[in-house]
């Protein structure tokens, strides 16, 4: 898989801030948008019971669900790490959750959900740093980077939270720092390529 | 071949010689995990290769138990998820404690947290000699630091705070005596508590149980697995009795969710009906 046979998810990963950035991304994102969004949000271990997850459905058009163990992962859904849960992507494209040590001082934390996904979907993963006060993503966006997907760090002048996408961008050469309102533009022209490609692949472009 | 696809070979290769040579199975564990703690392993044992590690491993048994502690994963605390513990508290005792024998099984105890809140929970029930808890793992490490019951005291502040969110009757302080800067359980939680090893991978039923608990052990599982044990817990329970597994797991999917019905479902406690 090359990057032009087209990108396969979403990850994105968000700290102090997240309430705001959030919706900010996901509610212009139409609700065919062809690939999967897998988030972790950095919250306090108790903050459960789904607020999060309605607090997103409210504001966006796509689906939002709490993401649970053995789960498909399918186009066009967005799937939040729970509570106090390691969340990360198996090699059949399974979520998969974890109660192990923090990593980062967090749990769930994003290096865990971005190693793994870049793992699991190579070239074809789009990663997605936002606001931030530690340096959680920094690891699992250069892992990205290194194998071959996209990067996207908010604009770290722009960030409630400046600390976490600067040290994505310190930690490797991000394809794209925006601002929080440019992204969700990026994101529909990336997989607009996609779409374009595979139409070409089979030969019925008009 | 690309480099995660190689790292893949290695880890396929890393299992079959650990469950050739020692018989412990890893094949059905959910691998974005596993890899991690692998990962992990090489780190700590300055390997850069998977593979490497395999020649040591396989005439080194000090070295295999090093990786099978870092395979599995022992964070607990004691009363983890208070809330769980409230609804032991408050749905399965009152319908157990007048049983004459009280049998229970911690599946994947790890290091022995929620064991001993287990038996403070007992305890503060008034069930003191009629109880027998089966506490297993399949890591002899933590088993035996789960036998000897001391912890570090700068876990004692989370202890208490989830001890009084669990409607703890007393003090948690009374279950422990601190030492320098650690908390040493008191002796008389252990009596009733056998600690043994039990691989939920290959062995099976050992006795008939009243309550199996079971939490953060098969998130780690795949299907295939996860499957095996919930007809492994399903052929040990007694009709009656309660199973409890992690809040982020699930019985819904598996063929054995007829026999059971449900009892609290954020607390993911189930009774056996059939």
């Amino acid at each position: 898989m090359s990057k032009k046979n087209g990108y396969k998810a979403v990850v994105v990963g968000v700290s102090a801030g997240g309430m705001d950035a959030l919706p900010r991304i996901l509610k212009p994102l139409p609700k065919n948008f062809p690939l999967p969004i897998i988030i972790v949000q950095h919250t306090h271990p108790s903050g459960d019971d789904g607020f999060f997850v309605r607090y997103l459905n409210q504001r966006c058009k796509l689906e939002v669900i709490e993401a649970t163990e053995n789960q498909p992962i399918e186009d066009g859904k967005v799937y939040l790490a729970p509570a106090d849960r390691h969340l990360l992507i198996e090699q059949d494209r399974l979520l998969a959750l974890s109660t192990a040590s923090k990593v980062n001082h967090s749990r769930p934390s994003i290096d865990v959900l971005f190693e793994s996904a870049a793992d699991a979907y190579d070239s074809g993963l789009i990663g997605i740093i936002l606001t931030g006060a530690t340096s959680d993503g920094a690891k699992g966006m250069k892992k990205i980077d290194d194998c071959g997907g996209i990067t996207i760090a908010q604009n770290p002048e722009t960030a409630k939270a400046p600390a976490m996408p600067k040290a994505a961008i310190e930690a490797c050469e991000i394809d794209y720092v925006l601002p929080l309102e440019n992204i969700p533009e990026e994101l529909l022209k990336l997989t607009r390529k996609v779409i374009f490609t595979s139409s070409l692949n089979q030969g019925d472009i008009s | 071949m690309k480099r995660t696809d190689i790292e893949n070979l290695e880890t396929k290769l890393l299992l079959d010689a650990i469950y050739k040579r020692y018989g412990y199975d890893f094949s059905h564990y959910a691998t974005a995990s596993l890899k991690r703690r692998i990962e992990h392993f090489l780190n700590e044992s300055n390997h850069d290769k998977i593979t490497e590690t395999i020649p040591r491993l396989l005439y080194d048994e000090v070295f295999f138990e090093e990786l099978i502690q870092t395979l599995s994963i022992t964070v607990t605390e004691m009363f983890r998820d208070p809330f769980v513990y409230r609804a032991i508290r408050g749905k399965i005792i009152p319908t157990l404690k007048d049983l004459p024998f009280l049998k229970i099984w911690h599946a994947g105890c790890a290091t022995g947290e929620e064991v001993y809140s287990m038996a403070i929970l007992l305890k503060e029930a008034g069930i003191f000699k009629n109880f027998h808890i089966y506490a297993t793992d399949f890591n002899n490490h933590a088993l035996e630091r789960a036998r000897e019951g001391i912890y570090p005291l700068k876990n004692a502040r989370i202890s208490t705070v989830n001890y009084q969110k669990s409607d703890g009757e007393t003090s948690f302080s009374d279950y422990y005596q601190s030492k320098y800067d650690s908390v040493i359980m008191n002796r008389d939680l252990k009596k009733n508590i056998t600690f043994a090893n039990h691989n939920l991978v290959t062995d099976s039923v050992f006795g008939e149980m009243n309550f199996i608990i079971c939490r953060n052990v098969m998130i780690y599982f795949d299907k295939i697995l996860q499957e095996r044990v919930f007809h492994l817990f399903n052929d040990s329970l007694s009709i009656g009795g309660f199973l409890c597994i992690g809040s982020k797991e699930s019985l819904q999917f598996s063929e054995v969710y007829d026999n059971f019905e449900e009892v609290a479902r954020k607390e993911r406690i189930y009774r056996k009906i059939r």
